[in-house]
């Protein structure tokens, strides 16, 4: 039981995401939303930067907003997707939620 | 909200009479609304209204009726591409009757 | 404007498009007004850069969302006489795209090539 991390901003807009990285502590979790999944596509900073975290973070991306924008076939391994009803129950997992908005 | 009766069915439109919800759209719809406004609908203008359907389908707008004049030339030749034709089918405006009828929204840009 | 097109003055209009397309509603309002500026019939560019070029990626799915899915809409473009799209090179690359991963033919620019197309235009409005 920790912290869920959630970030709607694309990593290149704002400093959501590498604020949020920042943050995460060992057993937290990240769920990317909205323009936030961008940060999960392969070939980006963003992406590696998840890459050097998910040994002690784990990573999740809101499918239908992945399939919205193109993402489907771009995503990083080892990123979790799930849908809204994934949504919920990492919510009801977690202690607390945290909005980078 | 205004409504059109169609079959029986109260049709949800807008207060220029364009259909609010895209689904509600059939046949028999466009046939009501253009009863409405004193158009019988001949082969020619379902040709126009299928059309515009197919358009809005593979691009999700309803097109500006200088490219509907364009894109009619196109498939079905420059005799129907062209201004006169379509405004003798449709004298409220190719554009914006036609699309009424053809359940979309008004075109972009259409005033 | 209007005065102008009487006057068969024709100037060069430059979209810079930098927002990806669902977050906010920047994208939906650029695509709006360069299909309504259309019948103005100047001369049109489309510039996307930034998280622009997320705009006009293949593959945009919304049947989960339910959004409004507007991305082929980028194809009609070429209808409404609009043809000179351009993309920045750097920006794709940052975000691990390529030209293959767009929806329309784009030109690919440089972002100093970017730069000289913003400097040459008449009129820039950007989203």
């Amino acid at each position: 039981m920790s912290l869920l991390h959630t970030i709607n901003k694309s990593p290149f807009e704002r400093n959501s995401f590498d604020s949020c990285v920042a943050h995460a502590k060992k057993g937290s979790s990240i769920l990317l939303i909205e323009d936030g999944v961008y940060a999960a596509t392969q070939g980006t900073a963003a992406a590696r930067k998840l890459e050097g975290i998910m040994k002690d973070v784990k990573v999740y991306a809101l499918q239908p907003d992945v399939n919205t924008r193109g993402m489907q076939s771009k995503m990083l391994d080892g990123v979790n997707l799930v849908d809204y009803g994934g949504f919920v129950d990492l919510v009801t997992q977690h202690n607390a939620v945290q909005a980078w908005l | 909200m205004a409504t059109i009766n169609v079959a029986g069915k109260d049709i949800e439109v807008d207060e220029e009479g364009y259909l609010v919800n895209r689904a509600d759209w059939n046949e028999e719809v466009a046939k009501i609304m253009a009863k409405g406004d004193n158009c019988d609908l001949t082969d020619s203008h379902w040709e126009v209204i299928n059309f515009l359907r197919e358009y809005y389908e593979e691009y999700q707008i309803a097109p500006a009726v200088r490219v509907l004049t364009k894109a009619i030339g196109k498939k079905l030749g420059a005799d129907k591409g062209n201004s006169k034709y379509l405004y003798e089918l449709f004298p409220y405006g190719p554009a914006k009757q036609a699309c009424k009828y053809a359940g979309l929204p008004k075109p972009t840009g259409c005033v | 404007m209007s005065e102008e097109m009487q006057g068969g003055i024709i100037k060069k209009f430059l979209y810079v498009n930098r927002r990806a397309p669902y977050g906010t509603i920047y994208a939906l309002e650029s695509l709006e007004v360069v299909l309504i500026s259309a019948a103005f019939e100047q001369d049109v560019s489309l510039a996307f850069i930034d998280d622009g070029v997320y705009e006009i990626v293949k593959g945009q799915d919304t049947k989960a969302s339910e959004m409004k899915n507007f991305s082929p809409t980028y194809r009609a473009l070429e209808g409404y006489d609009i043809e000179k799209l351009y993309v920045e090179k750097e920006s794709l690359a940052e975000r691990g795209l390529t030209e293959a991963d767009l929806l329309v033919p784009v030109k690919v620019l440089s972002r100093g090539e970017m730069a000289d197309l913003m400097e040459s235009n008449d009129v820039v409005l950007s989203f």
